[in-house]
């Protein structure tokens, strides 16, 4: 495999992505992105330079809103699907040391 | 004999922009409020919503960009900046970095060593995040999203500052500016303009910079001048051992009056940032900034000298009655109603002053109907009431905002100009004080004032002086 | 023959002529749902109440003159992606198990106004990340052609329930086939809009450049109809397209004399099937001798929109998906300690495999140091991919290929190696980084009598293309339901 994936690498990106692998999920982690990443390789084929890089398909700009207030008060829906919830606001572990 | 340090300063300036609604969504931005009373959807991250960007947003921050001297980026987008905190509820704050609206500006500011230009690296739109607040009882923390969303722009600036003082003049430079395009009231206390601080040291003659952190959770302006000293001695006191500054975030706590590192192995710092997929493009039309350049209003320093020129106010009158687009509009409402440009200066100068002093407010505090004051002063005007009850109407206006006329009215202030009742009161004065009516006689103007004193304090204040004068003279002489 | 063999349009309009109550429709497809899903596993949730409700409440709609629509009272199926208020959204995830939306996706709000009975949520690939439907956290979709195969992915729960008459048509979404592939392996007609035509809100996106919602049905004549109704312009969507030219019904004419139809030579090649190649070179004969101006052609950088697609959809993915952490909605791990533990193993316990892997990947190259090389250098690649379809579209009106390279696999044969299930598809992909509308049509079955696709790309903006292709090919074949869900249709056509 070109791309040789570390371990230092996949404790990185689980840090990134807030996951949290079993070591035998590392090594089959370490193994699928390695052989995925020689594969997306092969983009390197291809000669982009001056190509822009495309966000977007349709060159469609300027899509505003109007500076109204629509929305009211709608607590209850929006901590209706709450694991855990105090006082009107979501609980959370403490976020200060 | 140590070596000498420069300070040098760059600032991140987040000011919360005035829009009634967030930058993504149609709920109100208004403050207070219940937790969580001010969302939907969108704001809290829910599976599905989308973010529909408010034009106002735009314009606000391209008014900022126009009066800082930017050049303007006409075609910009939304970036996504990942990270994971429970106050940012998809994960991710939208902002700019790859294309912000504004870039390359520059302020001027003056400090006691002269004027200078702060140069501004760019201005970006993003949005804010919601409140956490600590729960003692259970440990743990609640996460209310009524300020996810508000709408924020970031002014960058360069390194261009090298002291405390040149730092509040460039922060109360901005908030001038910012406060009169009416983009945002600029509060620091109440956190609708907050400044992260970078600051590295080197010494005297060094091109290179040194090593810089960034210094948050600074309140006030008085907390930034302290943070600026606090990390100048502490980078110092590390260099001069020998040792290494970090390149770090620190956390300013200004009641201990020093900072700690804000670390954590679970902050990889790696935000990820990509074009934010759900949201299009903003092309920026010449038309568009024409626009925009043509609906801004007149800033300080053009007030400064109209009122100079139109108003023929001395200029450090001027500068205060400037120091704040409120206290600016107050007194241009004020003068609009009553014509007399002096009369409300001196109001505005000396009573609403101490006034504010006393209290501990700022100008932005002040909430009272300028057509009051403009009332008041024609109550003087027309002698219906004198200085002195004018000095105490005023104090309820500014606290309770009352109609003057109707207040002199209800407690009976009018200036007595009743000649019967005075002649009354005086005759009585006389005849209790015969000593001072053989003084006036005997050529002792000293016993003029003490009668007119005794009779002012008999009317309690409600006399004109003027005629309470003429008619002690008078009576005197004819006694 | 059953209520259950008609298509939406054939329901639509015995529904009209009240010849078929919208009760009795309703309780047909629940009739079937009972009897098949032990089998197949098509829904997550069948909300019978809720049906049986809105089913009253459209007749009186429709008695009332109120709803005049081709789709009124039809009973169908949404995909699990796409939010319904009040009714679980799960996107057959453990992290979404108990998620109830408080509102309802736009597509779903302009079918409902058009009287459509939802039946219930439709199982599909975790996330819609799979091409098998056998990555859903609660159990995986079988194809109703032959129970050992999958129906294909993301969509399979809708494909299979339109298949087996479980519904009259579904709402699926796709983001790199997942309308077409598995429509193509449950033998029914899917549709992927141009990105754009139909709203977003309501979808959880997946990659949401990419995303986009379609109708799956029996006939194109059903798929033109449902797409008709549900795109739009929607204000809360900012990537939704202003389009003046929706009467997608229109182009239901049958003449395809004259049409220009490019067949690229790049998807005939290594890898296909002969017995799928066989097929759909036999439907673009048809086309032909219908009068269409069939001919090959060069597309070029066909093996290029994959890895360009796993770059730029798992990076959007890992974006997306970071909002899944336990603090507002769905899964939190009962057992943490502190804010980033409660994040990670609500995260790890909540997400299956195959999320992961792309949600890593998706980190990994939007990450400090590889951001260029491997997201813009897909954003690079999308724009190539994107000219090599806009000169192609300068000579025809339509690209004809298979949907899949092959028909359906057998259960458990795909997710033992991730990278040959991605390859898997490579006609489908390149349709959503340019953007364009593709359709799927069945095409005939193998010699194991597991279905064939014909895929047909259009231009941005013009469906109708691909819409008169597909019909007058669809002209004179009847729909072919699979022999278990026919026996379980009971209820007969007075």
């Amino acid at each position: 495999m070109a791309n040789a994936i570390s371990d230092e690498m996949i404790e990185y990106v689980g840090i990134l992505a807030k996951l949290e692998l079993s070591e035998e999920e590392k090594e089959a982690a370490k193994k699928d992105m390695g052989r995925m990443l020689d594969y997306i390789d092969k983009l390197n084929e291809l000669d982009t330079s001056g190509v822009e890089p495309m966000s977007h398909i349709f060159p469609v700009n300027n899509v505003f809103r109007e500076d109204v207030v629509t929305n009211g008060d709608d607590r209850e829906n929006i901590l209706g699907n709450a694991p855990r919830q105090k006082d009107g606001a979501f609980q959370v572990p403490k976020t200060v040391e | 004999m140590g070596k000498q340090y420069e300070t040098v300063i760059g600032l991140e300036v987040h000011v919360e922009l005035a829009t009634k609604t967030k930058i993504f969504c149609g709920c109100s931005t208004e403050f207070g409020g219940a937790p969580n009373t001010h969302t939907c959807p969108v704001c809290t991250g829910m599976p599905g919503s989308l973010p529909v960007l408010n034009k106002q947003v735009v314009e606000y921050a391209l008014a900022v960009g126009l009066a800082t001297n930017c050049s303007i980026n006409q075609y910009c987008k939304f970036d996504r900046k990942n990270y994971f905190y429970p106050d940012n509820p998809q994960n991710y704050q939208i902002s700019q970095l790859y294309l912000p609206i504004c870039h390359d500006g520059w302020v001027e500011i003056e400090t006691a060593t002269g004027k200078k230009k702060i140069g501004i690296h760019e201005i970006h739109m993003e949005e804010d995040a919601g409140k956490l607040v600590h729960d003692e009882w259970e440990d743990c923390s609640l996460v209310d999203y009524n300020r996810s969303g508000v709408p924020l722009i970031e002014i960058v600036s360069e390194p261009d500052m090298r002291s405390a003082d040149e730092v509040i003049a460039y922060l109360e430079k901005l908030r001038l500016i910012i406060q009169y395009l009416g983009a945002s009231d600029c509060k620091l206390q109440e956190g609708s303009m907050r400044a992260d601080v970078n600051l590295s040291v080197r010494e005297m003659g060094v091109m290179e910079f040194g090593t810089r952190t960034e210094m948050k959770n600074l309140n006030s302006f008085k907390a930034i001048a302290r943070a600026i000293e606090g990390e100048r001695t502490r980078q110092i006191e590390l260099l001069e051992d020998g040792r290494k500054v970090i390149q770090e975030t620190r956390r300013w706590d200004d009641n201990k009056e020093s900072s700690h590192a804000m670390r954590s192995k679970e902050d990889a710092k790696d935000y990820r940032y990509f074009p934010d997929p759900d949201l299009v493009p903003i092309e920026i039309s010449d038309a568009w900034i024409a626009q925009i350049k043509g609906k801004q209003p007149e800033l300080q320093t053009e007030k400064l000298s109209r009122y100079q020129t139109e108003y023929q106010l001395p200029r450090y009158d001027a500068e205060i009655l400037t120091s704040s687009k409120h206290l600016a509009d107050v007194f241009e409402e004020a003068v609009k109603l009553s014509q007399q440009p002096k009369e409300v200066s001196n109001w505005l100068m000396t009573d609403t002053m101490r006034l504010l002093k006393e209290r501990g407010e700022e100008p932005e505090d002040l909430s009272f109907d300028p057509a009051n004051l403009a009332k008041l002063i024609e109550l003087v005007d027309k002698k219906i009431i004198n200085r002195t009850v004018a000095r105490e109407v005023f104090a309820e206006i500014f606290e309770n905002n009352v109609d003057p006329a109707q207040f002199v009215e209800e407690k009976g202030l009018k200036v007595v100009s009743d000649e019967g009742a005075l002649r009354d009161v005086i005759e009585e004065i006389l005849a209790k004080n015969p000593q001072s009516v053989a003084d006036y006689k005997a050529g002792k103007q000293k016993a003029m004032g003490f009668v007119v004193g005794q009779t002012m304090r008999a009317m309690k204040g409600k006399a004109d002086p003027a005629v309470v004068n003429e008619l002690v003279k008078t009576m005197l002489e004819n006694a | 023959m059953s209520i259950l063999e008609l298509t939406a349009m054939e329901l639509g309009r015995k529904i009209k002529k009240r010849e078929i109550g919208v009760v009795e429709a309703t309780e047909a497809a629940l009739a079937q749902i009972k009897t098949l899903e032990t089998e197949l596993n098509c829904y997550v949730t069948v909300d019978e109440e809720g049906a049986r409700r809105q089913a009253a409440k459209v007749q009186d709609k429709i008695d009332g003159g109120m709803l005049t629509g081709p789709l009124a009272g039809v009973p169908m199926a949404v995909k699990d992606n796409i939010c319904l208020e009040g009714r679980p959204t799960t996107c057959s995830s453990k992290i979404l198990k108990n998620f109830v939306p408080a509102y309802t996706a736009e597509a779903v709000e302009k079918l409902i106004q058009a009287g459509a009975v939802i039946l219930g949520k439709t199982n599909m690939d975790e996330f819609a990340m799979g091409s098998t439907t056998e990555t859903s956290a609660f159990g995986e979709t079988k194809n109703p052609w032959n129970l050992a195969h999958v129906p294909g992915g993301s969509s399979g729960g809708s494909c299979a329930a339109v298949a087996s008459g479980e519904c009259f048509y579904a709402l699926g979404s796709d983001t790199g086939g997942s309308i077409r592939q598995p429509s193509s392996f449950c033998g029914v007609t899917g549709i992927k809009p141009t990105y754009g035509t139909v709203s977003r809100y309501g979808l959880i996106a997946y990659g949401s450049s990419l995303d986009q919602i379609g109708p799956v049905a029996r006939s194109v004549a059903d798929c033109a109809a449902i797409l008709e109704v549900i795109a739009s312009y929607d204000k809360k969507d900012s990537t939704s397209i202003r389009r003046e030219d929706c009467d997608f019904t229109s182009a239901l004419t049958a003449d395809v004399s004259g049409l220009r139809i490019g067949i690229p030579r790049d998807y005939l090649g290594e890898g296909l099937d002969e017995e799928v190649k066989t097929a759909v070179l036999a439907a673009a004969r048809e086309l032909q001798d219908k009068g269409a101006i069939v001919e090959e052609f060069d597309l070029s950088l066909v093996e290029y929109a994959i890895p360009a697609y796993y770059v730029i959809a798992s990076a959007e993915a890992s974006s997306n998906l970071s909002r899944f952490d336990g603090v507002k909605y769905g899964y939190r791990s009962p057992n943490y300690e502190g804010l980033h533990d409660m994040y990670k193993k609500s995260r790890s316990e909540g997400l299956g495999a195959e999320v992961k892997r792309r949600i890593m990947l998706g980190s990994f190259v939007l990450s400090s140091g590889y951001y260029d090389a491997y997201y813009l250098k897909a954003l690079r690649t999308k724009a190539l991919i994107k000219q090599a379809f806009d000169k192609a579209f300068k000579q025809y009106d339509v690209i004809l290929g298979p949907t899949a390279p092959s028909t359906a696999p057998r259960l458990g044969e795909s997710l033992k190696d991730p990278l040959k299930m991605y390859l898997g598809d490579i006609y489908t992909i390149a349709v959503n980084l340019a953007g364009l509308p593709g359709m799927t049509v069945p095409c005939g079955r193998d010699s194991s009598g597991l279905p064939i696709g014909l895929q047909l790309i259009g231009d941005c903006f013009k469906e109708k293309n691909i819409i008169r292709a597909g019909y007058a090919y669809e002209c004179g074949r009847k729909y072919e339901m699979p022999k278990l869900a026919k026996k379980a249709a009971k209820q007969e056509v007075r």
